[in-house]
C-alpha cells in the first residue's frame, strides 16, 4: 500500500477522558486540548509482529496454562475479523487478550475478589490476523466481578482487547461484551460511551453457525481501526 | 437526501484497567506463559548507536504516581529509519531493530526506564526539519483511551526551535513538557503529567 495519511479519528465515538462516573478517570484525565498534528512517517508507521513472536499455544486459554488438567467454565471460541473503516483487512496484526477466569477472579497480584483462581486458566492469549483478516481464540466465557467504584459495582463479563494496527494510529484497547448480560448497562465503565449504537458494537454476538456441537459456542467479534485516505502522502498539500 | 457514506466506524476504546499486565506483561503479573514477551528489546544487539536509557514516572493529577500504566514506544533507528514496510528507506534499517518498547510503571515506585538507542531524525512533511523524537503511547486503569506524546532529547533544541510539533503549542511554557531532562552522560528523565500544571502535551493525530 503507498504511504497515506489516517483519517481524523472520530472522538465522538470514543469516551471523553473525563467521564465523573467512572471514579478513577477524575485524577488521571488530561484537562488541556489535544496538540493537533499532521501525520509525518512516524506516525503512519508502527510495530509490527511476526509468527516468530508467538508459540503455537497463544491463541488458546484452555490449553496453554494447563497444569494438568482443563480450565472449569463454559468453552467458548471468540472470534471475527480487524478492518478499517474502509472495510479493508488488516492482515498480520497482533491481537492480544486478558481476562478473569469464569468465576470472575483474575490471576494478577492486585486482585483480591473471592473468586477462585484456577490452576489450569492463565487468562491470556495472542493472535495474529491471517491474510484474509481473520482471527480466533479458544477460551473460557469469564464471569463478571465487583469492584469499588461504587457499593456493589459489577463489571459484565469481559474480555480485554489489545490491536496494533498497521499504523501506530491504529493502536486500540477496548473491551468485549457479551450478548445478553444485564449488567452492561448498568456498568459505569460502558456508561462512559455516551453512543448507544458505539457500546453495541463493543458486545460480541452469540454465533451458532461458528459454534463446535458438544464441545463449544462461539461468539463473533469485528474489530474496526481508524482508515487511512486514498490520497498519496507526498502530494497532499499542507494544510489539506 | 443524498448517497449514505459507507464507512464503518472504529471500535470503541475502553479503559485497559488495572489488570493489563495479565495480556500484555503477563511475566509482570506473575504468569510464565509466553516464550518471549513483547517489546522488552527496542533496539537488538546491533543497533551501533549512542545507548539511552529514559527514566520516567506518570503523575496523576495530584502528583501521585500512577503504578499500573503501561507505556509502549516507538521509534526509528538511528538513521530515522522505521522498520516498517512504509518506510522508503525499510531496507537499510539497522539489523535487529525493533522500534517499539512496552514497559510497565512499578508496582510500589511507579517508575519505569526505556533502555532504547537515540533515534535519528525521521523525515518530515514536505521537506520540514525533523527532529528525533522516540513516541510513547500510555494505557492505565482510569484512562479511557490511549494517551500519545514525544521525547525530544535536549541537545537538540536547535532543531526543536523549528520542529513542527513544538512550534505549534501555543503556551510556550508547555513544550517543556516533551524534552528529557539529561542526569548523566546517556541517562534522561522524563515525567508524564496526565493532569493539572503539569500536564504533559498529548496529541491527537
Amino acid at each position: 500500500m503507498k504511504p497515506a495519511e489516517y483519517d481524523m479519528r472520530d472522538r465522538g465515538l470514543h469516551p471523553p477522558a473525563l467521564h465523573p462516573g467512572y471514579k478513577t478517570a477524575v485524577p488521571r484525565s488530561p484537562r488541556l486540548a489535544l496538540l493537533t498534528l499532521q501525520q509525518s512517517l512516524s506516525e503512519i508507521t508502527g510495530p509490527t509482529f511476526g509468527q516468530g513472536d508467538l508459540g503455537p499455544l497463544d491463541h488458546d486459554l484452555v490449553k496453554n496454562f494447563a497444569h494438568g488438567g482443563d480450565p472449569v467454565g463454559r468453552r467458548i471460541i471468540r472470534h471475527g475479523r480487524v478492518l478499517d473503516e474502509n472495510n479493508r483487512p488488516v492482515p498480520e496484526t497482533l491481537v492480544e487478550i486478558w481476562q478473569a477466569n469464569a468465576s470472575g477472579r483474575s490471576r494478577h497480584q492486585k486482585d483480591s475478589y473471592l473468586g477462585a483462581l484456577d490452576p489450569n486458566f492463565g487468562g491470556c492469549g495472542r493472535t495474529l490476523t491471517g491474510a484474509d483478516r481473520y482471527y480466533f481464540f479458544r477460551t473460557i466465557k469469564p464471569g463478571p466481578y465487583p469492584w469499588l467504584n461504587h457499593v456493589n459495582s459489577w463489571r459484565p463479563a469481559h474480555i480485554h482487547v489489545s490491536v496494533f494496527g498497521t499504523s501506530f494510529r491504529q493502536r486500540l484497547i477496548t473491551q468485549l461484551y457479551f450478548q445478553g448480560d444485564p449488567l452492561i448497562a448498568k456498568c459505569p465503565i460502558v456508561q462512559t460511551i455516551s453512543d448507544a449504537a458505539a457500546v453495541d458494537r463493543l458486545i460480541a454476538a452469540l454465533d451458532m453457525n461458528s459454534a463446535v456441537p458438544m464441545d463449544c459456542l462461539a461468539y463473533r467479534f469485528d474489530i474496526v481501526l481508524r482508515g487511512r485516505g486514498s490520497t498519496l502522502f507526498e502530494n497532499r498539500p499542507e494544510g489539506n | 437526501m443524498v448517497q449514505a457514506l459507507a464507512y464503518l466506524k472504529e471500535t470503541t476504546s475502553q479503559t485497559a484497567g488495572p489488570y493489563v499486565h495479565i495480556g500484555l506483561a503477563p511475566g509482570a503479573a506473575g504468569i510464565q506463559i509466553y516464550a518471549t514477551e513483547l517489546g522488552t528489546d527496542i533496539a537488538g544487539p546491533d543497533a551501533r548507536a549512542e545507548p539511552v536509557r529514559i527514566t520516567a514516572v506518570v503523575y496523576d493529577g495530584l502528583g501521585a504516581p500512577v503504578k499500573d500504566a503501561l507505556i509502549e514506544v516507538w521509534q526509528a533507528d538511528a538513521s530515522g529509519i522505521c522498520p516498517h514496510p512504509e518506510d522508503p528507506r525499510v531496507g537499510q534499517v539497522a539489523q535487529g531493530f525493533r522500534g517499539s518498547g512496552r514497559l510497565i510503571s512499578d508496582f510500589d515506585s511507579g517508575e519505569f526506564a526505556i533502555d532504547t538507542i537515540k533515534p535519528g531524525a525521521v523525515p518530515g512533511r514536505m521537506g520540514s526539519v525533523p527532529t528525533p523524537q522516540p513516541n510513547p503511547w500510555i494505557v492505565s486503569r482510569g484512562s479511557n483511551i490511549g494517551l500519545s506524546t514525544r521525547i525530544y532529547f535536549p541537545k537538540d533544541a536547535t532543531l526543536q526551535a523549528t520542529d513542527p510539533a513544538l512550534s505549534s503549542i501555543e503556551q510556550r511554557v508547555r513544550t517543556a513538557t516533551l524534552i528529557a531532562r539529561k542526569t548523566a552522560p546517556g541517562q534522561y528523565r522524563f515525567d508524564i503529567g496526565l493532569q493539572g500544571d503539569r500536564e504533559t502535551v498529548f496529541r491527537d493525530i
